[in-house]
């Protein structure tokens, strides 16, 4: 059967889509908006069914295009997602406001089951619920009482779908014409005041209210965690303590997927017979896919502090206090989260704006998102620094290259704002953005609920960046190993005439060879190409062909430098790498790693929108090509300017 | 006396009149505010903005900016 979960935002309407989907589930979208479709599979005793999380809402009136889904998926039984049965979840300790849907799912005669959710909440407040006399008010409407954080209700809800009778007849709600028409705002609104006033007459009969109870505990934590001094500094604190975990604990996981697929690598090297299916494997694909499941550690870390925050309430405090601050930017109290993702990556950052209900607010934190500096771009800042940057102290002992690198993070960051600012005055919109939302009280983190969206999260990721990056790598590989006819057999020759070649030792002329080869290759002509446009900013050939394979992932730069320059790096420091760049003369005999190239190009590399996958996920959420192509052009021209300037005022 | 939402201050309990903003005005309905309902302002963000009122035992939040089209009165203690 078609079943759908509807309810008000903060129910426990998740809790009970993973109760009884568990791991069954995947995410989708709906027709023609952003908003997250979750899908997942269940077997009752008699049955099999499928079942669709909808979004949360409080009527089934829309405020903006992507909650029209709703309006349009219940009230057209032709639409794919029009369910045979529809769970309303409610909050007891709320009954008022969580009717309403309700009773607009009533009017629409689909067949309906009623869960009363956090039942214990409603009794811990006070609030006492006649079960027996509601359901004298929806006799035909089985009514479960449930407790979804601890499990509690399952097999009641599973035995009422079984037991459904869906002939039953039902009267209306209230006696009018119904749905109003999805324009009609007047209507939609006379409709609300009228239910809302028979529900309060209906609770009035059957809701039995001691003194309200207020909340003590989040009341007192409220107090310290958005107070203007300890609420700030309690957030950076947990902020650094993320950023430990993801940049200092997830290396270790990470070196050992790296080198298990340096192993593997020359494993298959060794098993396929030598040609080129073998080169595309260890030398294409295998390093792809190695270049997407590196960051599996860094994201999970990621979104389980993001899951654990935002179960245990505290997310929507962040929003609270950081709201005011990220307003002149154009942004909201909600562009937080996501900008602070996408220092690890800016994928996961801007599917993470999905919670960002309007629209301006959510395409200028989509477009900011890929100049935070991502993780990818560290080995090519730390080799860079390495390169260029003396080792010295300041003061003896503020360390001159651990500045550098901090100033590089503090340009992407301030970049971003500032170009927030810009945005803020370009993009028009009709309607202004509005922040009202439902603070929820503080509630322990259900550690299944948290494991359930890292799953879920990390899957999005691998397959969503996964197939750009791995198309990218293969497409990369094949410009790299092919030439036009002669070219590349052209340019080994003459490298094999050299005197160096004559003289050296196996390993280094295979060096020799393969980057003679690249040198003849299509990526070789193309950085040759593009060598003009480039040489104002410092760069030549050699590194404009690194600039382009960057296009896969920012970190391929080392990589293939280390090709071009025929090292066969050993050890992870790129030491071996290291003396030869710094050795790297131009004609003229000055080295070609000077100070201005290399901050040049630590420069295009802030700005720069070097990934593919950010791209067509930026495609993806926004549902054209527009804004990538903005993006694109914007992050581009301030990567080429900012580095021009940078190398003139330097060299 | 009547004044905006936007104006009162943390602590202060009053009794809502009406919405006077055309869009949010359906949005709040459908929230559950109504002219009668009583809020309490529980605490403002840093620098004054946004803002977090109790309301049927819920804790809504809102910008100044949405605060200033709901009309409130102070109620009788």
């Amino acid at each position: 059967m078609k079943i759908a979960l509807f309810g008000n935002p903060n129910t426990g309407k998740s809790s009970i889509f993973n109760l009884l989907t568990g791991l069954r589930q995947q995410v989708g979208n709906f027709p023609g908006v952003t908003i997250e479709k979750k899908i997942g599979a269940f077997n009752s005793v008699k049955n099999k069914h499928q079942l669709t999380d909808f979004p949360g809402t409080y009527s089934i009136y829309p405020h903006s295009k992507d909650e029209e889904i709703v309006y349009n998926a219940l009230t057209n039984s032709e639409h794919e997602d029009f369910p045979e049965l529809a769970i309303v979840i409610v909050d007891t300790s709320n009954l008022e406001r969580n009717l309403l849907l309700f009773s607009q799912l009533y009017d629409l005669k689909i067949p309906l089951i009623l869960v009363l959710n956090m039942w214990d909440v409603a009794e811990r407040r006070g609030i006492k619920i006649d079960l027996t006399k509601l359901q004298s008010y929806f006799p035909t409407t089985p009514i479960i009482k449930m407790n979804a954080r601890i499990g509690l209700g399952k097999d009641r809800l599973i035995a009422a779908i079984d037991e459904l009778d869906d002939k039953a007849k039902k009267d209306a709600f209230i006696p009018s014409s119904f749905p109003c028409l999805i324009d009609d705002k007047e209507a939609q609104k006379e409709e609300v005041l009228l239910r809302y006033e028979k529900i309060r007459e209906i609770l009035q009969d059957v809701q039995h209210e001691k003194t309200t109870i207020n909340n003590t505990l989040s009341r007192k934590l409220d107090r310290i965690l958005i107070h203007r001094f300890w609420g700030y500094f309690i957030f950076v604190g947990i902020l650094l303590v993320i950023f430990q975990f993801i940049f200092s604990f997830a290396a270790i996981p990470m070196a050992w997927i790296d080198d298990s697929f340096v192993l593997l690598s020359s494993w298959m090297g060794q098993q396929l017979p030598s040609g080129i299916l073998n080169d595309l494997f260890a030398q294409g694909i295998i390093p792809g896919i190695a270049g997407v499941l590196m960051f599996i550690p860094q994201i999970a870390l990621l979104f389980f502090f993001i899951a654990l925050l935002e179960e245990s309430g505290y997310l929507s405090r962040v929003v609270f206090i950081m709201d005011r601050l990220m307003r002149p930017f154009g942004l909201n109290g909600k562009s937080v989260v996501p900008l602070m993702s996408s220092i690890a990556c800016a994928i996961p950052g801007i599917l993470a704006t999905r919670t960002i209900s309007d629209w301006k607010e959510r395409m200028i934190t989509i477009i900011i998102a890929p100049l935070m500096s991502c993780s990818a771009r560290i080995p090519v800042y730390t080799l860079l620094i390495a390169l260029v940057i003396p080792k010295t102290y300041l003061f003896g002992f503020v360390s001159l290259q651990g500045l550098v690198l901090l100033a590089l993070y503090f340009l992407g960051i301030v970049s971003a704002l500032l170009l927030a600012i810009v945005l803020k005055k370009f993009i028009r919109v009709k309607n202004k953005g509005f922040l009202i939302m439902e603070m929820p009280e503080y509630k322990k983190p259900r550690w299944g609920n948290i494991c359930i969206t890292v799953i879920e999260k990390v899957k999005v990721f691998i397959w969503d960046a996964g197939k750009v990056i791995l198309a990218i790598s293969i497409i990369l590989w094949v410009l790299a190993t092919y030439g036009p006819t002669g070219n590349m057999e052209e340019k080994i020759a003459q490298a094999k005439k050299t005197e160096f070649y004559q003289h050296t030792n196996e390993v280094q002329k295979q060096s020799i060879i393969s980057s003679a080869k690249l040198e003849g290759s299509y990526i070789g002509i193309m950085g040759k190409f593009i060598e003009p446009l480039i040489t104002p900013l410092g760069y030549d050939w050699k590194i404009g062909i690194s600039l382009i394979g960057s296009f896969a992932a920012r970190e391929v730069f080392v990589g293939s430098l280390s090709t071009i320059y025929a090292v066969h790096d050993e050890n992870e420091e790129h030491q071996n790498l290291l003396t030869h760049l710094k050795m790297a003369r131009k004609a003229d005999g000055t080295p070609v790693y000077s100070l201005a190239t290399g901050v040049s190009l630590m420069v295009f590399y802030v700005f720069a929108m070097q990934c593919m996958a950010t791209l067509a996920v930026v495609k993806k959420e926004t549902k054209s090509w527009r804004w990538p192509l903005i993006q694109l052009v914007i992050m581009g021209a301030l990567a080429y300017i900012g580095a021009l300037i940078s190398y003139q005022l330097l060299a | 006396m009547s004044k905006s939402l936007s104006e009162i201050i943390v602590g202060e309990k009053v009794t809502v009149e009406h919405i006077t903003h055309p869009y949010l005005n359906t949005k709040l309905i459908e929230m559950g505010m109504h002219a009668g309902l009583k809020l309490e302002l529980l605490y403002k963000a840093p620098f004054g903005d946004p803002i977090a009122i109790s309301m049927n035992g819920s804790i809504l939040t809102l910008r100044l900016d949405e605060a200033k089209y709901i009309q409130v009165c102070s109620s009788p203690v």
